[in-house]
C-alpha cells in the first residue's frame, strides 16, 4: 500500500518536474491565449457581436468562459500548473547547480582532466614552489584569483569567473513567481474605478467594477478642462486641472494640478488618469455675432443650448448641435463649430453650420443674416480612471529580477581554469566555460600561450 | 536632401545587396559576398541618416518626435533593426551567407513602406506623447528583428537539411548548398539569434507594461497586442526550454523559430490590421 502510494507520489513529482510538461504548458498557453484576442472580452463586448452568435454558440462560449477568458478557471489553472512546474523543476535542479557554484572542484585530478575538452601540458622552468607563485600572480592579473590546494605533493590552482551566472535561470523562475504574487496582491487589495467630474464641481467617490461606488476619503475637483487640436484636426492634448479637497479645503501642493494623458496625478495611493471627456449634459452658452446682409450694426447673440433665442425682425434661432472640432465631420476644416437653426416668419426654417475659425465663410452662404461664431462657455466633464494597486511594486521587482536573470542566463558564462603543478615541474592546464565554448577556446589558447612564456 | 530621397536610396541598396547575395550563393565568389554585405551596411548607414533627418524634419514642422509613431515609421525602423541584428551576428560569428536570407526581409519592409504606406509626418496624439514610446518601440523592434534573423537562418536550416538527406548527407554537393554553413552551425545560430531576441522582447513587454501603468494605471489588461506579445514570449520560452531536451533541436527547433516569427509578425501587423485594441493608432 505504502509503496503504491510512494509510487504515485513519485510519478506525480516526476510529472511536475518534467521539461516536456513545461514545453506543453508554454505552447498550450500560447494557443489558448489566441481565443481571447479573437472573441471580444467582457466588459466591452459589442451588442452586435452577441446578436450575431447562435444560441448554442453563445451558451457554449459562456460555459467555457470565453468572454472573460483570462479569468476563467481553466486558464488560471494552466497558469498555476506552470507555476508548480517551474517550482518543481527548480527544486529538482537547483541543488546540483548550487553545488557547482558553492563547492567547486579544487583538485585537478586525472578524472577531471579527462572530462575537459580544453587541456594543455606545459613545460615551464623552475621548481614547484616558484611556479606556484608565478602562476598564482599570472592568473590573478589575467583571469581571476585562484584557490591554491596542495595534495599528495602536487599543487592545484583553481580560478573561476561568474560562477553565480549559473543561477540565472532560477532567478528568472523566481521572478515569474514574484510577478504572479504582485498580480495577486493587486487583484485582492487594489482596484480600478472611474469618475466623471463636471467643470467646477467635485466628487468624493468613484465607480468601481460592478457599479460599486468606492469612497475615496477625499474629494477631487475639476477646475477646468481643455482640449486642443493640431492644424490637421488630430487631438493634441486633453487637460484636466484638478484640485484635491480634504474636508472641503484644498490640500496644499495639490491645487490646480494639470493632468494630461501620460501624466497622471497620485494622491494617497490613488492615481487619476486622464481617460475621456465630453460636454456636460447641462449644456453651455454659445456666442454669435449676427449682422444683416443689407447693412446695420452687428448684434451679439448668446444662446443657451437648446433654447430658442429671439432675434431682431421676429426671427428666432437655436443651437442644434456643436462640436469642439469639426474636422472628423468635415476634414478640410478644423476647430469649434455649431449648427444653428433660424426661423423667420413665413419662411422655411434654415439650418446651417458656422465655424469659429472661418468667420468669413457664412457670408458665402447667401442668407439674409450673416453669423460669426465667437465660441462657447460650454461646460465639459472629464472622465478619469482611478487606480490603486499596492502590488505594482512587487511586479516591477519581479520584472527587474527577470531582466537580471535573463542577462545572467544568456550573456554571462561561468569560466573555470585549473592548473596542476607536479613535483617534477610538469604543469597541466585545463579549462571549461558554461557557454560559448568555441569563443572560450580562443581565450584559453591565448592565456596558455602567455603562461608558456612565463 | 530630404529623408524620403535617402529612404529611396536605402531601398535600392537593400535590393542591390540582395541580388549580390544571390550572386554570391550561385558563384561562391568571396568578393561578391563581401560586396553584398558591404552594400547592405552602406544602405544601413544611409538609412540611419535618413531616420535622423526625418526626426529633424518633424521638429522643423513644429511637432518634433522620434520617427517611431505610425505604421510607415515602424516598418522603416523594423528594416533598420533587421540589418543591425544581421550585422551583429555576421561580425560575431562570421557567416556572411546568412544575409541572403535576412536582407530580403529588410528589403520587403522598405519596399512596402515606400510603395504602400503613407509617409506623412503626423503629430503625436496624446497617448503617444511619452518618452516610454522610445524605450518600448526600440526594445520591441530589436527583439522582432532578432527573430526575423532567426527565421531566415531556420529557413536556411530546413533547405540545407532537406538537401543533405536527399543527397545522402555528407554535404558533398556543390553549387548553392556549398556556401551554406553546416546544419549544426545553422541550428546553433538560430539559437543564438533567439538568445538576443528573447531578452529584448522581454524588455519590450516590460517597458510596455510600465508605460501602460503610467498612462492608464494598468500594467496588463489582456489587450490583443499585449496578449499576442505574451503568445510570442511563450513560443520562444518553449523554444529555449526545448533546447535542453534532445528531441527538440534541429528541424523541430527550426519550425518553432519560424512559427515564432509568424506569431511575431501577427503581433506586430495582424493585431493592428485585424483586431481592435489599445494599439489601433498604428493601423492606419
Amino acid at each position: 500500500m505504502t509503496t503504491q502510494k510512494q509510487g504515485f507520489l513519485q510519478s506525480l513529482w516526476d510529472f511536475f518536474c518534467s521539461l516536456k510538461l513545461s514545453i506543453s504548458l508554454l505552447i498550450g498557453l500560447a494557443l489558448v491565449s489566441i481565443i481571447g484576442t479573437v472573441i471580444p472580452q467582457a466588459p466591452s463586448i459589442p451588442e452586435e457581436y452577441i446578436r450575431s452568435l447562435s444560441q448554442t454558440k453563445l451558451q457554449l462560449y459562456d460555459k467555457l468562459g470565453f468572454f472573460d477568458m483570462y479569468h476563467s478557471w481553466w486558464f488560471i489553472l494552466l497558469l498555476y500548473l506552470l507555476t508548480v512546474n517551474l517550482v518543481a523543476c527548480s527544486i529538482k535542479r537547483l541543488p546540483r547547480v548550487w553545488k557547482i557554484v558553492s563547492e567547486p572542484n579544487l583538485i585537478f585530478d586525472e578524472g577531471l582532466e579527462r572530462s575537459l575538452s580544453l587541456t594543455r601540458d606545459l613545460k615551464l622552468k623552475g621548481d614547484a614552489a616558484s611556479l606556484k607563485d608565478k602562476l598564482t600572480g599570472f592568473l590573478s592579473s589575467e583571469f581571476a584569483t585562484p584557490v591554491v590546494t596542495e595534495q599528495n605533493g602536487e599543487i592545484h590552482l583553481f580560478a573561476q569567473k561568474n560562477p553565480w551566472c549559473r543561477l540565472g535561470v532560477y532567478v528568472v523562475h523566481l521572478s515569474i513567481i514574484i510577478i504572479f504574487i504582485g498580480a495577486l496582491i493587486g487583484s485582492f487589495y487594489g482596484y480600478k474605478a472611474y469618475v466623471q467630474i463636471v467643470e467646477g464641481s467635485s466628487v468624493s467617490a468613484a465607480q468601481g467594477r460592478n457599479d460599486k461606488m468606492v469612497d475615496l476619503g477625499f474629494a477631487v475637483k475639476l477646475e477646468k478642462f481643455s482640449v486642443s487640436f493640431y492644424n490637421t484636426g488630430a487631438p493634441k492634448e486633453f487637460k484636466s486641472i484638478l484640485t484635491i479637497l480634504e474636508n472641503g479645503q484644498p490640500v496644499p501642493g495639490y491645487v490646480n494640478i494639470p493632468v494630461v494623458v501620460n501624466d497622471p496625478l497620485t494622491y494617497k495611493g490613488f492615481t487619476f488618469y486622464q481617460s475621456s471627456y465630453g460636454p456636460a449634459s447641462e449644456g453651455g452658452t454659445f456666442y454669435f455675432t449676427m449682422r444683416e446682409r443689407k447693412g446695420g450694426a452687428p448684434v451679439r447673440v448668446a444662446a443657451h443650448q437648446g433654447d430658442m433665442v429671439q432675434l431682431p425682425g421676429g426671427r428666432t434661432m437655436r443651437v442644434v448641435e456643436s462640436t469642439q472640432d469639426v474636422s472628423p465631420v468635415i476634414p478640410q476644416l478644423s476647430g469649434p463649430a455649431a449648427r444653428v437653426e433660424v426661423h423667420a416668419p413665413g419662411k422655411q426654417p434654415e439650418s446651417f453650420i458656422v465655424f469659429r475659425n472661418y468667420p468669413e465663410l457664412d457670408a458665402e452662404r447667401g442668407g439674409d443674416l450673416i453669423f460669426t461664431y465667437d465660441g462657447s462657455d460650454e461646460k465639459f466633464y472629464t472622465g478619469l480612471q482611478v487606480a490603486k494597486d499596492p502590488g505594482v511594486w512587487v511586479v516591477w521587482l519581479g520584472c527587474t529580477l527577470m531582466v537580471v536573470g535573463i542577462i545572467m542566463a544568456f550573456f554571462l558564462s561561468h569560466k573555470r581554469l585549473w592548473v596542476r603543478i607536479a613535483a617534477n615541474g610538469r604543469v597541466v592546464v585545463g579549462g571549461s566555460a558554461s557557454k560559448n565554448q568555441p569563443a572560450f577556446q580562443g581565450a584559453f589558447e591565448t592565456l596558455v600561450d602567455k603562461m608558456e612564456k612565463l | 536632401m530630404s529623408s524620403s530621397l535617402l529612404f529611396n536610396i536605402t531601398t535600392l541598396s537593400y535590393m542591390v545587396s540582395m541580388l549580390l547575395f544571390f550572386a554570391f550563393l550561385a558563384s561562391r565568389n568571396k568578393g561578391v559576398g563581401l560586396a553584398a554585405s558591404g552594400v547592405a551596411y552602406a544602405g544601413w548607414l544611409i538609412q540611419t541618416a535618413a531616420i535622423l533627418l526625418r526626426w529633424k524634419e518633424s521638429y522643423a514642422m513644429g511637432h518634433g518626435h522620434a520617427p517611431l509613431s505610425n505604421l510607415y515609421e515602424s516598418v522603416v525602423f523594423f528594416a533598420w533593426t533587421i540589418i543591425l541584428i544581421y550585422g551583429i551576428i555576421e561580425m560575431k560569428y562570421k557567416y556572411r551567407v546568412v544575409g541572403a536570407f535576412v536582407v530580403p526581409f529588410a528589403l520587403l519592409g522598405m519596399a512596402w513602406a515606400q510603395l504602400g504606406l503613407s509617409s506623412g509626418i503626423e503629430p503625436l496624439v496624446p497617448a503617444l506623447q511619452s518618452n516610454w514610446l522610445l524605450y518600448h518601440v526600440i526594445t520591441c523592434f530589436l527583439g522582432y528583428a532578432a527573430f526575423a534573423v532567426a527565421c531566415g537562418i531556420s529557413i536556411m536550416y530546413l533547405i540545407k537539411e532537406r538537401h543533405e538527406s536527399a543527397t545522402g548527407g555528407d554535404g558533398q554537393a556543390g553549387g548553392v548548398m556549398a556556401t551554406f554553413p553546416s546544419v549544426r552551425v545553422l541550428d546553433d545560430l538560430n539559437y543564438k539569434a533567439i538568445m538576443i531576441g528573447f531578452p529584448l522582447l522581454t524588455l519590450g513587454i516590460v517597458t510596455g507594461a510600465a508605460w501602460a501603468n503610467y498612462a492608464w494605471g494598468t500594467y496588463w489588461s489582456w489587450d490583443p497586442k499585449e496578449t499576442w506579445s505574451l503568445i510570442v514570449w511563450f513560443i520562444y520560452a518553449a523554444f529555449l526550454h526545448a533546447r535542453i531536451t534532445r528531441g527538440w533541436v534541429g528541424r523541430r527547433a527550426a519550425f518553432l523559430s519560424i512559427i515564432g516569427f509568424a506569431a511575431t509578425i501577427f503581433c506586430y501587423l495582424g493585431v493592428n490590421l485585424f483586431l481592435s485594441g489599445l494599439h489601433s493608432y498604428g493601423g492606419k
